[in-house]
């Protein structure tokens, strides 16, 4: 025996016990991930929807746009539990109280990602709508706005993501989906539940961000020809990398 | 909104202002406890990041560029109360080292990639003319990729900072002192006027740490870079 199993061995708690997971997974685990997957996925969905006529408008205004930066990345920088908990005033303690901050962060990710998403799209492509007659209308939705996608999905990546480990903070209030596991974890001082809900949370927000990815890719099928423009590409990976900075 | 109104009465309290559990006391170990982090995140990810950057020669170069930016976004999918909870269940609780450990992991990756993304943008003509100048590999690092870096390494230690801030918050509920403790035992007492008040007293932390960025930033980074934007 290794001393390194000989000390798991002696431990009288082991690091996961696998009939507790079996006992609960069916309603407790269950119900928490459900939870977990409405409290984190509508905020992306409200927060896109707003971003979206937002970001064009500061794409087409560009004098409106630092304003939004600054306002959107000082957003970003309050910590989720302070926002959790100014809300409890207004909205109680109901999925509102978690789904409104989350929107706001996703909103601050998303809005410079559309601006930058627009912004890559080469002049000559534009000219080029221009010359064959797309006014201004057509020329955003047919041709600027699908050019934007890569960009986009970047940030919604990182919305994503990031909002689906947000989430379990608000087990401090009472509403946070898995995080409740670690809140349990710490009540019973039992390392099991909370081995569960890091392991279900990391793997949630690796599998929706493949997800995203995917659904990038049948979107936007010229890029697998690799005619991708250099801007495009450059604006993607400064999405995520530096999301949520006001660069 | 009678609850804002209870949050703000709050501070007036006289017992509010002094002793272990006041408001003077919770913020200084707010910002000792940040600083602390921060200061080991920067000595860990700085140097990675700088010389991961500057490396871009010989095959690994590649490989590690894809998991530093691939690792950006795998960091933000770490919970942060489950890693605190989890490192304080196995290690004593009650001391400081578990919680700094999370702390620093979950601040690293911002400062790794930022200073990485900052060095990497760095144009190839540049370097070029400082080696043609005749400085050797360390001086391009440090007196030509460093400064024109310095916008995004700033961002980067930015991220980080907020990100320990609130994470120190969160870190009240496995027995850190600093402003969470009143949100965690407010919550506990069922007294939402602690809570809201603890919860103000974060969001001037950390807006105010953004603004000690942008003054940073100001001061350290050079005109040249700055006009180029």
């Amino acid at each position: 025996m290794s001393p390194l199993t000989a000390v798991l061995a002696s431990e009288a708690e082991p690091l996961i016990r696998w009939d507790w997971i079996e006992r609960n997974l069916g309603d407790d685990i269950a119900e928490a991930l459900r939870e977990h997957l409405i409290l984190s996925f509508t905020p992306v969905l409200l927060g896109l929807v707003v971003a979206l006529p937002l970001g064009i408008a500061c794409a087409r205004w560009r004098r409106v746009y630092p304003a939004v930066l600054a306002a959107t990345s000082v957003l970003y920088a309050v910590p989720a539990i302070a926002l959790f908990v100014v809300l409890v005033a207004f909205t109680g303690l109901t999925y509102s109280t978690v789904i409104i901050p989350l929107a706001a962060y996703t909103l601050s990710v998303l809005v410079p990602s559309v601006v930058d998403g627009l912004h890559s799209v080469p002049a000559h492509v534009r000219q080029a709508a221009v010359a064959m007659g797309f006014g201004p209308l057509r020329r955003l939705v047919r041709v600027e706005l699908p050019l934007a996608i890569p960009v986009v999905m970047a940030g919604l990546r990182v919305a994503t993501v990031s909002n689906i480990s947000l989430v379990s903070v608000g087990s401090l209030i009472g509403i946070g989906g898995l995080g409740e596991l670690f809140t349990t974890g710490l009540k019973r001082d039992f390392p099991t539940p909370i081995v569960v809900g890091i392991v279900a949370i990391i793997a949630l927000a690796l599998v929706s961000d493949m997800l995203l990815l995917l659904i990038q890719r049948l979107l936007t099928p010229w890029e697998r020809a690799g005619s991708g423009g250099r801007k495009a590409r450059r604006a993607q990976e400064k999405t995520l990398v530096t999301a949520g900075g006001e660069r | 909104m009678n609850a804002i109104l209870g949050a703000l009465e709050w501070f007036t309290r006289a017992q509010q202002w002094s002793g272990p559990d006041g408001i003077p006391a919770r913020l200084l170990e707010h910002v000792w406890y940040s600083l602390l982090g921060f200061a080991i995140t920067v000595l860990i990810a700085l140097p990675a990041g700088l010389v991961l950057g500057h490396v871009r020669r010989g095959r690994l170069a590649g490989l590690t560029g894809f998991l530093v930016t691939s690792s950006a976004n795998a960091a933000r999918a770490l919970p942060t109360l489950g890693l605190l909870i989890l490192a304080v269940i196995l290690t004593s609780a009650g001391d400081l080292v578990p919680i700094l450990i999370p702390l620093v992991v979950l601040a690293v990756p911002a400062v790794l990639v930022n200073t990485y993304a900052g060095v990497r943008q760095v144009e190839p003509g540049l370097r070029d003319a400082a080696e043609g100048m005749g400085m050797r590999g360390p001086q391009v690092l440090l007196r030509v990729e460093l400064p024109v870096a310095m916008p995004l390494i700033l961002l980067g230690m930015r991220t980080a900072m907020i990100q320990i801030i609130s994470t120190a918050t969160i870190a009240a509920y496995v027995g850190l002192g600093g402003l969470g403790r009143y949100i965690v035992d407010g919550y506990a007492r069922q007294d939402y006027d602690s809570m809201a008040g603890g919860a103000i007293l974060v969001i001037v932390l950390a807006v105010a740490t953004q603004f000690v960025f942008a003054g940073v930033s100001r001061l350290t980074v050079s005109p040249g870079v700055r006009a180029r934007g």
